[in-house]
């Protein structure tokens, strides 16, 4: 099957999960991306490169899980920027990409002399897409950022979570996440006007943009209603109020730590969920309609609490579904990757090959193409694993030349 | 020039998907949105416009089909599907989030959509995928949430409350999917003049968004658990949101970790003359005379080393408990710590910062001859500008002015 991104070239700097998870993306639709990383720190500007989960009692820069997981199927060089040698060669490499990525702090790349107008020098038409937290222009653009941060700034955090409680926020970096989503779309929107008016474009992606803009009705409510979400009451977000449901929620069940989501989207899962539970405080007449019930959600909340709480996850989940009426249980890690049909069936979980780490299991991509369908095969690059093949392929570089600049300290 | 100036979307009006259709068409794509008679659901969602129910005046109907023509079509109806070929037959894409039968009994699936369209790039968003019986079962995003596993790693470190979701967190994922997918979809038909169906699930697209809690499963067995607004994790770690004096909350995310962000902790400490209150300052200043990195793998295990590291907590902390939110966050990063001012979705929209960004988007509403501000871009493509082209249709407000041109 060909692949839909073969013939694009991304000169890549990415790191970490919001710049590495997009150009994951390219790489399983067959772009070749070549990842750059300094020899004398070990690529670690990547925090991730060398960090746990590990497959067994080995340790060392090349095997960290977390790294394999977002860099799979990319090529790795390194390149020591702090000698002219080097800057030369990233020169060529340019010259003969698509793209250039990055997700430094603002000006990292300028100073080493290749920000976009030297990008531009080199490759007029050349697409610099590059990924921070506060963008390169705003008061903020010196800031740093994480994704949490990135949660925290944009109103994110603040509307996940209980009343009367701390911002719950992500127990992970959703914004990583979503900026190297967001990432992957600047990159092809970009190609895509280049193919058409052969321009290429410098794209100032800001991940506290994309966070803040997924709050969207809550902004206009603001701005049309004036009525803001830090008010009593809220955040409430295992709740609905676009549209409101209710009973809808997140309910303990029997064992430790076990729960499960329930939600009436309109009478008839009510009454469906009413004949399953059949218990007297259901015929109360404070939930007879939806009105009622959002009115009086707490006591509503409390009497399903009751029933599930007595209940295994097998034995709600089976009489709910079927019933009718929209359920599921919170999964965790281990039930949803190795026991649930539904993640294996859908080839979720490839396993690919790493140099030192040997066979491991990755987050696969949730889409199936009918002509250009992903692979992800090979595991992330070890350090200069791919020193020779790029020079040599790419670049025309003698194995002379490539020992060099190995004893020189370039590579 | 727009990115996706010239290229037709057709998008049959659905929540999960409606993210999609307003990346796309705030991008430049003649998107139009097909509706059933009587509209879609989403129109009677709340908030509405001064609070007053309405088809048009639903702010989460405005927010997610900007830029977009609407339609109604009642694809029950022969004579509907006939118009709606029609309209495949000038379409680029079609984007649908419809239950896993329904366009196959109506002759509208993907085998009979190419006899008009042979290049059609056809995205298919199910709960399950369209191999999966259970994509067939009722769902709402918290449904496929709890299915996907996010909500485990989210909530309190005390285990009696539940876990908890995101808002619209899985659509929103699986609208993501469904544009990288469909733009990934438009370069290789750039190219090859050759469209395909992809068949996104939104479950898949939640499961592969948990960071560490999958691939630490993956890879070495190991099960997070969920904390206070921190990331989850297999071993405790200490908190990072902070109450300030204000009563907000800051996120102080990484904590110091190298010997000039501890020193210039400990000089701000100084400043605002709170080292006295803490004994621990002595380690911030250990900290910042380090030589060479620190191993974080020593954290917990060799005593100087934690020592440092929970003076940098406590030095923070206890500077939150002194300052507003805001200034803890802005003096935080002024001296090179990363650190989040957890706003309100308002405050950070108020917030010069995003002003400055050109965040603020004025879109004129003809029908009620107000100026409404939506939220902006989330990617400036200077030579390709996003833009919010127009309102969010009315019910069939373009019926005549696309069937005229087709």
């Amino acid at each position: 099957m060909p692949a839909a991104l073969s013939s694009f070239r991304i000169c890549d700097f990415t790191g970490q999960l919001a710049g590495a998870g997009a150009t994951k993306w390219l790489a399983a639709f067959g772009a070749e991306v070549i990842r750059i990383e300094d020899p004398v720190r070990q690529g670690r500007w990547d925090i991730l490169r060398g960090i746990g989960p590990f497959v067994d009692e080995r340790r060392g820069i090349n095997l960290g899980g977390a790294f394999n997981n977002h860099n799979t199927n990319k090529l790795g060089i390194t390149l020591n920027l702090r000698t002219e040698r080097a800057k030369e060669i990233l020169a060529e490499i340019v010259k003969q990409s698509d793209v250039v990525t990055e997700n430094f702090a603002k000006g990292v790349l300028e100073r080493w002399g290749f920000g976009y107008e030297r990008l531009r020098d080199i490759k007029p038409d050349i697409i610099y897409v590059s990924n921070c937290g506060f963008g390169h222009v705003g008061p903020y653009s010196d800031f740093k950022a994480w994704g949490p941060i990135v949660q925290a700034v944009s109103g994110l955090t603040f509307a996940s979570g209980l009343p009367d409680q701390p911002p719950a926020g992500w127990g992970y970096s959703y914004m990583d996440h979503t900026g190297g989503y967001y990432m992957v779309m600047a990159i092809l929107l970009a190609l895509i006007h280049r193919r058409k008016t052969g321009e290429g474009q410098w794209v100032d992606l800001a991940t506290t943009d994309g966070a803040l803009g997924l709050n969207g009705p809550s902004l206009l409510d603001w701005t049309v209603n004036g009525r803001p979400s830090r008010r009593d009451g809220q955040p409430h977000s295992n709740r609905s109020q676009m549209p409101p449901m209710a009973p809808h929620g997140i309910y303990p069940l029997a064992g430790d730590d076990n729960w499960i989501a329930v939600a009436c989207r309109h009478e008839d899962d009510w009454r469906a969920l009413v004949g399953v539970v059949n218990e007297a405080w259901c015929s109360d007449p404070s939930f007879a309609d939806l009105e009622s019930r959002l009115d009086a959600q707490d006591a509503l909340d409390e009497g399903l609490s009751t029933w599930t709480a007595q209940r295994s996850k097998v034995d709600v989940q089976n009489a709910l579904q079927a019933a009718g009426v929209p359920v599921a249980a919170v999964l965790m890690p281990e039930e949803r990757i190795d026991l649930d049909p539904s993640t294996a069936d859908f080839g979720l979980w490839p396993t690919v090959q790493h140099t030192e780490i040997g066979a491991v299991r990755v987050d696969g991509l949730p889409a199936h193409f009918s002509a250009t369908e992903w692979r992800i095969d090979r595991g992330a690059p070890c350090i200069g694993e791919h020193n020779e093949e790029v020079l040599t392929n790419l670049l025309g570089l003698g194995a002379d030349e490539i020992a060099d600049l190995r004893s020189d300290g370039v590579i | 020039m727009t990115a996706l100036n010239g290229l037709r979307v057709i998008e049959l009006a659905s929540e999960p998907i409606a993210l999609a259709g307003k990346l796309l068409a705030d991008m430049g794509a003649d998107v139009i949105l097909v509706e059933p008679p009587g509209g879609d659901a989403c129109r009677n969602y709340p908030p509405f416009l001064d609070d007053q129910p309405g088809e048009d005046r639903s702010l989460f109907w405005w927010h997610y089909h900007t830029s977009k023509r609407g339609v109604v079509i009642d694809l029950d109806e022969p004579s509907g599907r006939d118009r709606f070929r029609a309209l495949i037959a000038t379409a680029d894409v079609l984007l649908e989030a419809q239950p896993r039968a329904r366009l196959a009994a109506l002759q509208l699936d993907y085998d009979n959509l190419v006899a008009h369209r042979v290049d059609l790039i056809h995205v298919a968003v199910t709960p399950f995928g369209r191999s999966d019986e259970k994509s067939d079962l009722p769902v709402t995003d918290l449904i496929v949430t709890a299915a996907a596993g996010p909500p485990w790693s989210c909530g309190y470190d005390d285990h009696s409350l539940p876990p908890i979701r995101g808002p619209h967190q899985a659509y929103h994922t699986a609208s993501h999917f469904a544009v990288m997918s469909a733009l990934t979809a438009i370069v290789h038909h750039g190219i090859t003049g050759v469209g395909q169906f992809i068949d996104v699930s939104m479950h898949a697209a939640s499961n592969v968004t948990t960071e560490a809690a999958s691939y630490s499963w993956l890879v070495a067995g190991l099960t997070v658990q969920r904390q206070t607004g921190r990331h989850a994790s297999v071993t405790p770690s200490g908190e990072t949101q902070k109450l300030c004096a204000d009563g907000r909350y800051a996120n102080t995310g990484v904590p110091p970790r190298f010997p000039a962000e501890f020193a210039r902790l400990d000089t701000w400490l100084k400043q605002l003359e709170l080292d006295t209150e803490l004994p621990e300052a002595v380690f911030l200043e250990m900290g910042a005379n380090w030589e060479g990195p620190f191993d974080l793998a020593k954290i917990g295990t060799d005593d100087t080393i934690t020592a440092i590291f929970s003076a940098g907590r406590d030095a923070l902390k206890l500077i939150a408990s002194r300052l507003p939110a805001q200034e803890f966050f802005v003096g935080c990063q002024s001296v090179g710590l990363a650190v989040g001012v957890v706003n309100s979705p308002e405050e950070a929209f108020e917030d010069e910062h995003f002003k400055a960004r050109g965040f603020h988007v004025e879109v004129y509403h003809d029908d009620i001859d107000r100026t409404i501000t939506y939220p902006g871009a989330p990617y400036q493509l200077p030579a390709s500008p996003w833009q919010i082209s127009r309102r969010a249709p009315k019910l069939g407000e373009h019926d005549a002015e696309v069937w005229a041109e087709l």
